[in-house]
């Protein structure tokens, strides 16, 4: 016999897409960890993403520890989250932890990120356009979804 | 900030800050009509209770478990309770007590109070959110009318409360309440009138009863009732009550007595009353402007209005919806009593009998056309039986709610289940069940000789005793297959399940057992003399109600596996020529050879892709069992994975059949997709001890039989590992 399992709604990824564009289009700041010689490292950085989610971008200039954190150890980590620091944020806040390889982007694939990160912060065109000013960016293996104080959901990048 | 407001200045304050149903008594007090005198605490008191303990953020939390689409009413039952604990074990800080309790006992000493709420979201015209919160009467002294403004409040956080936000599409955590405390008034008689008869808009109605109205809101009798023509107020039909008891205020609270022999008369009230009444209903009406069902008594020759609210515009057209009108959807004591009746002597009984009936049909005896008569006949007697379990016993599990309820509220215990381990008797079906298998696996473990024989998977001829156990113990309680078809012979499943568990490494469980004479003997001595007979026979009720909860499945498991076994012969004579048959068209495929029903096409995995894949690392549910438990998860879709089970796993399912739990010993934690406290796998879970966590709504999706999970029983939370 079976035991009445009933259809069983499996989450949607989409829907899931739709919440991380949603999050990643209304924050304009992302706390960046890096590896600095085995110690953890972390700092705010103003961010966008690609499209498709497979990016998220920063700038950052080159003489920065971050840089030559990432330069060292491409592992990298960003968490971009919608708190308010209220109490309510246990119950109503939304993190959301990437995962992936960062590197620097050079190329024909620098234009169309770039335009998308100065398209998001403007004010920072000066900045992200200097001469030594790094455009990184992060290809995101897993996004960890923290919603509702514990309840996580993983996303990875299919192949 | 203003905590505390006179009735007569009431109708200036702004309504939100008293609620609808105090600012509505104040107004109609300045309009002359008589009221008791009362007090309002207003809902900043409320506010400032709720914010400066912590009680705001703490009720979010518990909230905020899940999607409110995902919430089912057991388990906003459970979130109810759990907040009501919350209110209960925390108390007023003392500035507010400061504030509020002189103007109290200013006005009302010693004497006897109701404490009503007055939600801000109360009774507005097109709601039907009235009576959703609660009111206590009479409540007498400083310390209970402050103790009782606390569970006035928790009441904004009632099941019905929370059904009621949850059906209406309003958020669940919204909402604030202010309180009234008015004087308690004795009535002579008592009653409501509904200005605007629910299915008539030229008619009133009145009610009226001998003694307080309390007896009246708890459906406990049948009131008296006058129709009135509201163009000439002309009584249209009356209807007389038969009145054998009657609810009168003692010490601690309400009780029913006989009426003495100067009120059996046949109209509790007088042709000259039931105008008056009326005439109140008018007076309130032109007040607002709108027709109001009003709450009233009668002191002597004096009538007062307690409570009125606006005659809902979507109005209710059975009789028994009137009752709404107080708001509870709970059984209550007197009606789970007579339910109690009924079920132990004639369902039970008459459901026990059905499935002893199927049982002596020889179903390989019968033709196709006889066998297909027979399904038909199963499944629309299960059915029927499902039906009846729906209707009847799962709302009886009220009654392990109800003394839920007063335990906690008279105990006040820090864990707001300890209730249930009152509840824990020791004849329930499956435990018997897994007694008797336990004392198998003891045989197996005496004898070295019997053990060999069923590791090798050799027949047990030679352990005679042991054989007769087994027959026995399947002609009881079935072969533990569940009537899976798959199960090759009737005594492999049970023998293979007693082997495991003759020499399982892990010790999950057996049922812990405290001295139940103990902590009744605690329970009771929270109750005065005079309640004590009440603490016992809502104790009892309790138990029939637990027990039923647990038996009713396993007689209704019984049905069940008959109609899978007359399904299972059918589809056995059918393999040859449809390899896959829904259940539905199995009847007909029996008797029409020409039957060939079209087969749905299933959609391509291809276009089920996505780019992303979708994984859980943690999930949450409903903490439901104490405990954390580490292991590898078995997913139980289906009878023929209980055969699987191995010691040590995490049984992961939708829902824990009373059928299933034969496999608990073996256990050592439990997630279920369906959520609630009271449910199969939260008891079981507590009788073994066992970290359960209930109420994880993805759990089949994103757990796979062979992950490893960890359950937290403590918080309610599963955390899968990565592969």
């Amino acid at each position: 016999m079976d035991f009445n399992t009933k259809e069983v709604k499996v989450i949607d990824p989409q829907q899931i897409t739709l919440q991380l564009k949603a999050l990643f289009s209304s924050q304009g700041l992302a706390v960046v960890s890096t590896n600095d010689h085995g110690q953890p490292y972390s700092n705010l950085v103003a961010f966008a993403s690609s499209e498709d989610l497979r990016f998220l971008v920063f700038a950052t200039t080159r003489s920065t520890r971050k840089f030559s954190n990432i330069e060292e150890d491409h592992r990298v980590s960003i968490l971009i989250d919608n708190r308010t620091n209220h109490a309510s944020d246990f119950h109503e806040a939304m993190a959301v932890t990437a995962t992936g390889a960062a590197d620097e982007v050079l190329g024909p694939e620098k234009d169309a990120l770039l335009k998308a990160y100065i398209s998001k912060h403007p004010h920072l065109e000066d900045f992200v356009m200097s001469p030594t000013c790094a455009l990184m960016r992060l290809k995101v293996d897993r996004y960890y979804v923290v919603s509702r104080f514990q309840h996580v959901l993983v996303l990875s990048m299919k192949e | 900030m203003n905590f505390i407001v006179e009735l007569r200045n009431v109708a200036d304050a702004e309504p939100y800050k008293v609620g609808r149903k105090a600012f509505r008594l104040g107004v109609i007090s300045c309009r002359g009509i008589r009221v008791p005198k009362a007090l309002c605490v207003t809902q900043d008191a409320y506010e400032t209770y709720a914010r400066s303990t912590g009680l705001i953020e703490r009720i979010s939390l518990e909230l905020g478990r899940k999607e409110l689409k995902d919430i089912r009413w057991e388990e906003l039952w459970d979130a109810s309770l759990r907040i009501r604990g919350m209110f209960l074990n925390t108390a007023m800080p003392s500035s507010l007590v400061k504030k509020i309790r002189e103007p109290i006992e200013e006005m009302f000493g010693d004497r006897k109070v109701a404490v009503r709420s007055s939600a801000t979201d109360d009774d507005s015209p097109v709601s039907s959110f009235s009576g959703l919160h609660e009111s206590y009467l009479p409540v007498q002294g400083i310390y209970s009318i402050l103790d009782h403004i606390r569970l006035v409040w928790a009441s904004l956080w009632s099941d019905t409360a929370l059904l009621g936000r949850k059906e209406s599409g309003l958020g669940l955590g919204q909402g604030t309440m202010a309180v009234i405390i008015q004087e308690f008034m004795a009535g002579r008689v008592s009653g409501v009138v509904f200005g605007r008869h629910p299915s008539h808009e030229d008619q009133a109605v009145i009610e009226a009863m001998d003694g307080h109205n309390q007896m009246y809101a708890d459906g406990i009798v049948e009131p008296a009732r006058w129709i009135i023509d509201r163009m000439t107020g002309r009584v249209l039909a009356q209807e007389d009550a038969v009145r054998s008891r009657l609810m009168t205020p003692g010490a601690s609270g309400l009780h029913l007595e006989k009426p003495s022999s100067g009120m059996t008369r046949d109209s509790p009230l007088s042709g000259e009353e039931v105008q008056a009444v009326y005439r109140l209903a008018l007076k309130i009406e032109e007040v607002f402007g709108t027709p109001h069902d009003v709450e009233w008594t009668f002191c002597g020759a004096e009538l007062y209005a307690l409570q009125s609210r606006p005659t809902p515009v979507m109005y209710i057209r059975e009789r028994d919806d009137m009752r709404n009108w107080y708001g509870s959807m709970s059984r209550s004591f007197e009606d789970l009593k007579q339910l109690k009746i009924w079920l132990e002597g004639e369902l039970i009984p008459e459901m026990i009998e059905t499935a002893a009936s199927f049982s002596r049909t020889d179903l390989a005896s019968l033709t196709n056309d006889e066998l297909s008569g027979e399904i038909l006949d199963r499944t629309a007697t299960y059915q029927a039986w499902e039906r009846a379990y729906w209707n009847y016993f799962i709302p009886f599990a009220h009654g392990m709610r109800l003394f839920g309820r007063v335990y906690n509220d008279t105990v006040r215990p820090p864990d707001p289940y300890e209730f249930m381990d009152l509840l824990r008797p020791s004849d329930l079906l499956s435990i018997e069940r897994n007694k008797r298998l336990e004392y198998l696996a003891e045989q197996v473990r005496q004898s070295p000789a019997l053990a060999d024989a069923l590791r090798c998977g050799r027949d047990t001829l030679d352990f005679p005793c042991f054989n007769n156990e087994i027959k026995s113990f399947i002609d009881t309680f079935g072969d533990l297959s569940c009537n899976s078809p798959a199960s090759n012979r009737w005594d492999e499943s049970v023998k293979g399940f007693v082997l495991k568990l003759a020499f399982k490494s892990n010790a999950a469980g057996q049922p812990s057992i405290d001295s139940m004479e103990d902590l009744e003997e605690y329970y009771l001595s929270f109750f005065p003399e005079q309640r004590k007979p009440f603490a016992r026979e809502l104790l009892h009720l309790a138990r029939s109600s637990y027990r039923l909860r647990d038996d009713d499945n396993i007689y209704l498991g019984r049905m069940r596996s008959h109609l899978k076994a007359s399904l299972g012969e059918a589809r056995r004579r059918l393999a040859g020529r449809f390899p896959q048959l829904d259940d539905t068209d199995i009847p007909r495929a029996l008797r029409d050879p020409a039957f060939n029903p079209v087969q749905e096409e299933q959609p391509s995995e291809e276009d089920m892709a996505y780019r992303f894949r979708l994984s859980a690392r943690q999930l949450i549910g409903h903490p439901a069992g104490s405990g954390i438990a580490s292991g590898t998860a078995r997913v139980v879709r289906e009878g023929n994975d209980l055969a699987e089970f191995n010691a040590g796993e995490i049984v992961v399912c939708d829902a824990l059949y009373p059928d299933m739990t034969f496999i608990m010993p073996l256990a050592s934690g439990i997630i279920e997709c369906r959520g609630g406290m009271l449910i199969h796998g939260a008891i079981i879970a507590r009788e073994y001890g066992l970290p359960c966590v209930t109420g994880v709504a993805g759990a089949l999706a994103f757990i796979k039989s062979g992950d490893r999970v960890t359950v937290d029983g403590y918080l309610g939370i599963i955390t899968i590992s990565d592969p």
